[in-house]
């Protein structure tokens, strides 16, 4: 034994490789630089073992899932053998029977896991038939397409909507032959608690979930002469685009981008990051109001339409924490909106206005009734980073060699707190960049606020600001988002802003962002868009000479009136799951007075199955079968204000079994029952 | 007696579905014996009974369909009034039980996946073994067990129950 005989080993491949924590076997070959193919394994995730391509012979064992091994000392594990090669082939041969192979029109082609591995295995064949009937493809989300026909039940998409989203919008259902991952009850996509985050999309290896395509839309406006096209940038996408035209991840390309956008014939390119600018001075205002004047705290942000779609399905009762502030997107399109008709002399209805986002969740919030005035959408179209990079291929303008273009002033305008709201902490670095001075009065020298970065997905910080310290709490993943939610609405947290993104790392790992299996590349665009940060001569939003101006101009006082018109918004509680209501008792006599008790999980939660259970007593007690049907029903969307009882159309909220049962009795009494 | 009406949940078995969780503490890992449970009490699991269960164990919905669809003792469907188990494990299938089971079929005008009667009268299921190879093969009416049938006698069964229904 060497001097290092500390040091555990194990033997791949004829090699040994020290052993230093890996939590599997899978991990340490990969860090040793032998790629084994997988489907279901996603280092977030848990180990599930269920594609069975990671297979290795450890000596003495036979063969085993490398992903499902834990690493010990001593182990001689072959990665390539005959034998594996067969088993490994065989498997994909498998999936490819029933796998819909029509690879030049599928969305995920090039960046198939399906397709790389049946390459990279050497497959030309599939001697196996397909015995699956073809299912209709889910195209019923506005975020998510969901195709059946690709899916290779790895559960990747299962185990990341419940296992980091807390949420479980899908499941696998059936078993066997007919297994297959579908939302509750089969029903759509659309339908049901999917928030749109998309990362189901981001962790599925084949075209399965793949994010809703509108690139057919933008160029059919960009075609139209009677159209002006805009467009805006979030923060995230300028330094993820370029890993599709081969550059290294978080590199910034938003001189290359804006040249592509304006060569594709968009008249003006705008900067998600000036909206953020400005989202930061209203949020922040609105904080440091709740602040002083007793207002509702913690204050959740609003940036992320898919933590706002989640608060109001689980936590109707938090909705009055959340920043009433739109999110940098609609104030973006708000504003374009409002003001570009008159400068450019275009009608309202001929201005097109298209964003590019990282996310997908943002197809959804762009599509929020609230954000449309008299029918005309504030953003018309959304695309992802994906779509727009299929959109230059398409274009056929070699992204690398553009020469770089500016942003259009006014609203191409940014500083850097803008910019850093792609990242998780970046909104509360932003707000305490500006509340700091705001609160003191003095200037602020070094704007980085080291405290509020990092990895981690649930993070508690106190920051100094003047004299008082503020305690933040920075969230990714929404069941970590849940965990302090949960805190808040027992009135047990004690922070002063919450702020939340559902998409690991912020929006830089959002689901509209190339696809990639590299572990690193979330750190490498984090640092990418601080950098950016660093490169900008300002770096707080209040120096934002024409956010400034904004405000002189059009906006008036902050939190003001127009400011709320154009900038603010509100939300409304949310049905998780579209039900039909069970009729209870004998059914639905017209003549009858008709009791409707909602069990959806707040009024549920806050007790109504006791009411049901009372109500349906009293009837029997009372001999009113033939005068009252009750029935039990999900969700009245009052969530807020539950138990709710609906009494012949009339809701009664806050409701008691005491309360129901004297307004049935009235109501008899009323209709002459 | 009037075909099962749908969704076939009266009050009082919906008042049953609060003692079945209580009795097994609302606890999520309860879950199959809960379904079990309602399956006895409806006869079916209603959709929005499953929905109820989810919110009361606090799982998410998908979950608890998966779970419902997972097992074949599970009908998400209702269920007939009657039902028709055809044994087709091995030693019944090689004494041809598939013949019975179509021509069962073929009397109660079902086709395809179809396994209900229009009028709810009927299931028509297969199982897997009932472990009375002795009697194979074998047919189970409404748990009433009828050993070395043959496609006549199957249908004959079925017809006699016709009768009585009409009588």
């Amino acid at each position: 034994m060497s001097a290092t005989a500390t040091v555990k080993t194990l033997n791949i491949d004829g090699i040994e490789v020290p052993i230093n924590g890996e939590r599997n076997l899978l991990e340490l070959i990969r860090k040793a630089d032998i790629d084994l193919p997988t489907f279901c394994y996603h280092s977030d995730l848990s180990v599930y073992g269920a594609c069975r391509l990671c297979i290795v012979d450890i000596a003495g064992r036979g063969i085993q899932g490398a992903c499902s091994t834990p690493p010990e000392p001593g182990l001689k594990v072959r990665t390539q053998t005959e034998e594996i090669r067969e088993i490994r082939k065989i498997s994909v041969e498998l999936l490819l029977a029933n796998h819909e192979r029509e690879c030049t029109t599928c969305v995920k082609s090039s960046a198939c896991q399906l397709q790389d591995v049946a390459r990279k295995l050497g497959i030309q064949k599939v001697r196996f038939k397909p015995v699956h009937e073809p299912a209709e493809v889910d195209r019923s989300s506005l975020s998510l397409t969901r195709d059946p026909n690709k899916c290779v039940l790895c559960g990747d998409c299962v185990r990341f909507c419940s296992e980091i989203q807390g949420i479980g919008a899908i499941d696998f259902a059936y078993r066997g032959h007919d297994a297959a991952v579908l939302p509750a009850f089969g029903k759509d996509l659309g339908e049901g608690e999917c928030i749109n985050c998309g990362q189901c999309a981001a962790v599925c290896p084949t075209g399965a979930l793949t994010p809703r395509q509108e690139i057919d839309e933008v160029w059919k406006a960009l075609g139209d002469p009677t159209k002006t096209v805009v467009a805006q940038i979030a923060p995230a996408v300028r330094i993820a685009i370029g890993e599709l035209f081969g550059m290294p991840p978080g590199e910034s390309t938003r001189g290359q981008m804006v040249a592509a956008l304006k060569r594709l014939g968009f008249k003006h390119v705008y900067d998600t990051a000036f909206s953020a600018d400005l989202t930061v001075i209203e949020e922040a205002n609105e904080f440091l109001g709740r602040k002083t004047k007793g207002g509702k705290l913690p204050l959740f942000t609003s940036c992320c339409p898919g933590w706002v779609k989640f608060a109001e399905q689980y936590f109707p009762e938090l909705l009055p924490n959340l920043s009433t502030c739109k999110s940098p997107q609609q104030m973006l399109g708000s504003l374009v909106k409002e003001l570009l008709p008159a400068e450019l002399g275009v009608e309202k209805k001929n201005l097109v206005m298209v964003s590019i986002m990282p996310c997908t969740a943002k197809k959804f919030e762009a599509k929020r009734p609230e954000f449309a005035q008299d029918g005309v959408a504030e953003v018309d179209h959304v695309l992802t980073t994906q779509e727009l990079a299929r959109m230059i291929e398409e274009a056929g303008l070699r992204f690398t060699k553009l020469l770089p273009e500016s942003f259009d002033m006014p609203m191409g305008f940014k500083t850097g707190a803008g910019v850093i709201f792609g990242n998780s902490g970046g909104v509360s670095e932003a707000v305490l960049r500006y509340a700091s001075e705001k609160v003191t009065g003095k200037k602020l020298l070094n704007p980085d606020i080291h405290a509020v970065r990092g990895e981690d997905g649930l993070r508690i910080v106190e920051v100094p600001v003047g004299d008082i310290t503020l305690k933040l709490g920075i969230v990714h993943g929404l069941k970590n988002a849940r965990t302090l939610a949960e805190k808040a609405r027992r009135g047990k947290c004690d922070l002063d802003i919450i702020e939340v993104m559902a998409c690991p790392g912020g929006c830089i790992g959002g689901a509209g962002q190339p696809v990639s299996r590299d572990p690193d590349i979330r750190k490498l665009r984090t640092r990418g868009l601080y950098e950016v940060d660093k490169n900008m001569e300002l770096h707080k939003s209040q120096e934002n000479h024409f956010v400034t101006e904004c405000y002189q101009r059009h906006l008036g006082e902050i939190g003001g009136k127009n400011a709320h018109r154009l900038l603010h918004t509100h939300y409304h509680n949310r049905r998780r799951i579209a039900g039909e209501t069970i009729e209870l008792g004998e059914g639905g006599d017209a003549e009858k007075l008709k009791v409707n008790v909602c069990t959806g999980t707040n009024c549920f939660v806050k007790g109504s199955q006791n009411i049901l259970h009372d109500l349906l007593h009293e009837v029997e007690v009372e001999k009113l079968q033939d005068k009252v049907a009750i029935s039990a029903s999900f969700c009245f969307e009052k969530c807020d204000h539950g138990p709710t009882v609906s009494v012949d159309g009339n809701k009664i909220q806050w409701c008691t079994a005491h309360a129901a049962k004297a307004e049935i009795l009235q109501k008899i009494k009323e209709k002459n029952l | 007696m009037r075909a099962q009406s749908k969704p076939d949940c009266n009050g009082r078995k919906f008042v049953k579905v609060f003692t079945i969780l209580e009795k097994h503490g609302r606890k999520p890992s309860r879950l199959v014996p809960i379904l079990q449970a309602v399956q006895e009490e409806y006869r079916y699991l209603p959709k929005e009974v499953l929905t109820y269960v989810a919110t009361a164990l606090d799982i998410s919905p998908a979950r608890v369909y998966g779970v419902a669809t997972f097992y074949s003792h599970f009908a998400i469907e209702p269920k007939g009034k009657h039902i028709v188990r055809l044994c087709d494990g091995t030693a019944c299938h090689v004494k041809d039980s598939i013949p019975i089971l179509d021509a069962i079929r073929k009397r109660l005008k079902l086709e395809g996946k179809k396994v209900t009667t229009d009028d709810m009268l009927f299931t028509v299921e297969t199982v897997a073994c009932l472990g009375a190879c002795g009697l194979a093969p074998v047919v189970v009416v409404n748990d009433q067990v009828h050993g070395a049938m043959t496609p006549t006698s199957g249908v004959k069964l079925v017809e006699e129950i016709i009768a009585r229904e009409q009588a």
